[in-house]
């Protein structure tokens, strides 16, 4: 795959990203350009899209067929949401979540954005900043994406000239402080020729930054998951009840944010009740000290009536918990919120229904104002304030994303019609 | 934020006691803060399985002694020991299997003492539910049938399989919890929205989910894991002498099955497997990598995807996996 055969891969980091943008930003071509010039891809898919290619009467090769679709898109004409690429460097894997820009935008780049790292919103160079980039900043700011990277893509069509790219970023930039998006990185570039993508190339000689890659490449993660607040949904209560293991009574599940050390004192909720971390259990021997996102079985001193969807909390740093959250939703679902019916929210390892107390305002992702609505329908973002059944343990999204968001299910289809973000109360 | 995640050298200490493996408990060092990647993907679908074992009712792991479910069965050691596993592993069995594959997964859940069931499709041909054209047509097609019968047969509500997204463009689409109806069939059009790690796993009757743990690794990842945890593979992954003849693009290999035409001359060449499949239709690859980190070079540099240079019934259009996916194939 890569040109060296002497990498190691196997003290990479992984970096996941997100490609907003429509067809015509060139978003494909650029994720061709990503995959063919950092050499991940193969001979098989060259020769098949340069067949297509061919057959399509084109003479060069189309990178962004890479990127096609399955029979059912082309049948239709449709797209499928998120597609999932993986490419490698010797310094990092990637996982691009490549979503259509077009259709169920709003759907689509939510989901791919809820796992991402890093966003990268195109921007045709010759139409500049378009209603749907300041979509897609609102939308990267919403999901708390940590890093933004502008593409102003297409330069070739504008002469490469800076000014062009200077009034582009000037423009984003105003509209991004509104949002409150901060380090936002901006590349000129033009994927189809090749600049500024992984390679400089010959044309953008008074760019000075970094080409997209070394970004992708550079980009500090460390700090992108929350190391202070120590966060640990039961999935699994372990008790053996072997002879070697008789007495043995674990908590499994995944740190999903902050770090724990043997002795830490615990509180469990929602109970409230206290213990002090025995030892942390993995399959490779016993830690002393362990953080997100390790996956770890805890055990504690006390014996305390511990089930799965409980969560651990440093006792000295507790989540919020209630039974009324406010929060925003973006309606998945092509049946629309009923405000009248229950519906299942799913919150770390805990299942709960849910209700309706009200509907606070949709957001025109447009314009960004508030209205007032009486329902969510698909692809619709809005402020809803929920009664849950049974307290949750929960912390402000942007704070902490691994505790402030959770899927609300349909009972009846069992879909899954919502996404959710917890966020603090009169805002 | 500065926070110093880790300034020991080593926080892994030997447990007295508590010995997980056959072998001495490893002694894991770090020199850096962060996780490597091949630790946050272990991390998750450790996370997966155990979301699996919380709340589908009857799950099944599907083993079929090839590369991609022995990472499944560390990584269901890692989450689920010192308990057993909670749910049995299931092969289906197309009856065309490589003999050392079917040795080494009788073996393999011997040495895990977790329950191994075997389904053979041989038992739906005799039934009538499978009827091949020859009976030497290759098989893995028809494994649906066997597999859709084992699951209402045994009344799984779950099922966990080692299919990865880098393989093909229909798996890069599908979700980590793949929601199928009562047909078994993946509607592309109609999956679930995923989002962040939060999973859905709700079906009604005669519904079911396929789970696909190591969804976001790549093969190089797989080996690189094999690699760290020192696992054992059959041996046709391993360079060896075999005969084979070439047809197209690939190499077939010589067995019982699969026979050369008039005309098609059979060599003895070194090749080792990149995927163990129906032995009708998967074919190896020329290489002398003869041990796990050979091969992961050879994998970090080849320039051919794994099912282009391995699997015939990939090959016949440009949707096959996608059109078998639909039918309630994996």
């Amino acid at each position: 795959m890569a040109g060296n055969n002497k990498i190691s891969f196997s003290d990479t980091e992984l970096l996941r990203f997100i490609t907003a943008g429509s067809v015509d930003d060139g978003k494909s071509t650029l994720i061709g350009r990503l995959l063919y010039d950092s050499k991940s891809i193969f001979e098989d898919q060259l020769s098949s899209i340069t067949n297509t290619s061919h057959k399509r009467g084109m003479t060069d090769v189309d990178l962004s067929l890479l990127t096609d679709g399955l029979q059912a898109e082309r049948e239709q004409g449709i797209t499928i949401d998120v597609a999932y690429r993986y490419f490698a460097t010797p310094k990092r894997k990637f996982i691009i979540a490549d979503t259509p820009g077009h259709e169920q935008y709003t759907r689509n780049m939510v989901t791919g954005a809820s796992t991402a790292n890093l966003a990268i919103i195109l921007i045709d160079a010759r139409k500049g900043v378009l209603t749907q980039s300041r979509r897609h900043a609102y939308l990267a700011s919403l999901m708390g994406i940590p890093h933004l990277v502008v593409a102003i893509n297409k330069m070739d069509l504008v002469g490469y000239s800076s000014d062009v790219v200077k009034k582009i970023s000037q423009e984003f930039a105003e509209f991004a402080a509104k949002l409150g998006l901060e380090n936002i990185v901006y590349i000129p570039m033009s994927a189809l020729n090749g600049d500024m993508v992984v390679e400089r190339g010959d044309n953008l000689s008074w760019y000075k930054g970094s080409t997209l890659m070394e970004v992708l490449e550079n980009t500090p993660i460390d700090n992108d998951i929350n190391l202070e607040d120590f966060r640990f949904p039961v999935q699994l209560v372990c008790r053996p009840k072997t002879k070697e293991f008789h007495d043995f009574r674990g908590y499994m599940g995944r740190i999903e944010s902050g770090q724990i050390s043997v002795g830490d004192e615990v509180t469990v909720f929602p109970s409230g009740l206290s213990s002090r971390i025995k030892e942390i259990v993995t399959y490779d021997g016993l830690l002393d000290h362990a953080f997100a996102p390790q996956s770890v079985t805890l055990t504690i001193e006390d014996h305390l009536d511990i089930s799965r969807g409980d969560m651990l909390v440093k006792t000295e740093n507790a989540p919020h918990v209630s039974k009324k959250i406010n929060t925003i939703l973006c309606w998945l679902s092509e049946v629309a919120l009923d405000p009248k019916r229950k519906y299942l929210l799913k919150h770390s390892a805990r299942i709960v229904k849910a209700g309706v107390s009200k509907i606070d305002y949709r957001v025109d992702i447009n314009t960004l104002s508030h209205e007032a609505v009486d329902t969510l329908k698909m692809n619709d973002i809005g402020c809803v304030e929920l009664n849950v059944q049974q307290p949750l343990a929960c912390d402000d999204y942007q704070k902490n994303h691994a505790t402030g968001s959770f899927i609300v299910v349909d009972e009846a289809s069992n879909n899954t019609v919502a996404a959710g973000m917890i966020c603090p109360a009169n805002k | 934020m500065d926070i110093l995640i880790n300034d020991k050298q080593d926080f892994i200490t030997p447990v007295p006691g508590i010995m997980m493996k056959n072998e001495s408990v490893i002694i894991k060092r770090r020199t850096e803060d962060q996780l490597s990647h091949l630790d946050v993907l272990e991390s998750e679908s450790i996370h997966i399985l155990r979301e699996v074992a919380a709340e589908c009712v009857n799950p099944a792991l599907l083993f079929s002694g090839g590369k991609d479910s022995i990472v499944l069965l560390r990584l269901a050691e890692k989450a689920f020991r010192p308990g057993p596993f909670p749910f049995p592993l299931l092969h289906i069995d197309t009856g065309h299997n490589f003999p050392e594959v079917i040795e080494f997964r009788d073996r393999r859940a011997k040495e895990l003492g977790e329950r191994l069931i075997v389904r053979s499709m041989e038992d739906s041909i005799k039934q009538g539910r499978v009827v091949l054209r020859s009976e030497n047509q290759s098989r893995n097609s028809f494994q649906s049938v066997t597999l859709l019968d084992s699951i209402a047969e045994l009344e799984l509500d779950a099922c966990i399989g080692g299919a990865r997204r880098d393989e093909e463009k229909a798996r890069a689409k599908e979700r980590i919890f793949s929601f199928r109806d009562e047909f078994g069939q993946w509607d592309p059009k109609n999956q679930r929205p995923e989002l962040w790690d939060i999973y859905n796993t709700r079906v009604h009757k005669g519904e079911n989910i396929r789970v696909f743990p190591i969804s976001n690794w790549t093969e190089l990842d797989v080996w690189e894991y094999i690699a760290r945890e020192k696992l054992e593979v059959p041996h046709i992954y391993f360079a060896h002498n075999r005969d084979v003849y070439r047809r197209e693009n690939g190499l077939l290999p010589v067995s019982h099955l699969v026979q050369p035409k008039d005309g098609e001359q059979s060599e003895n060449i070194m090749v080792r497997f990149r995927t163990v499949g129906d032995m009708s239709c998967t074919c190896p690859v020329e290489s002398d990598a003869a041990n796990v980190e050979e091969i992961i070079t050879e994998t970090a540099i080849t320039h051919i995807t794994e099912r282009g240079a391995t699997r015939m019934d990939d090959q016949t259009s440009d949707a096959s996996m996608e059109l078998r996916k639909k039918e309630g194939y994996f």
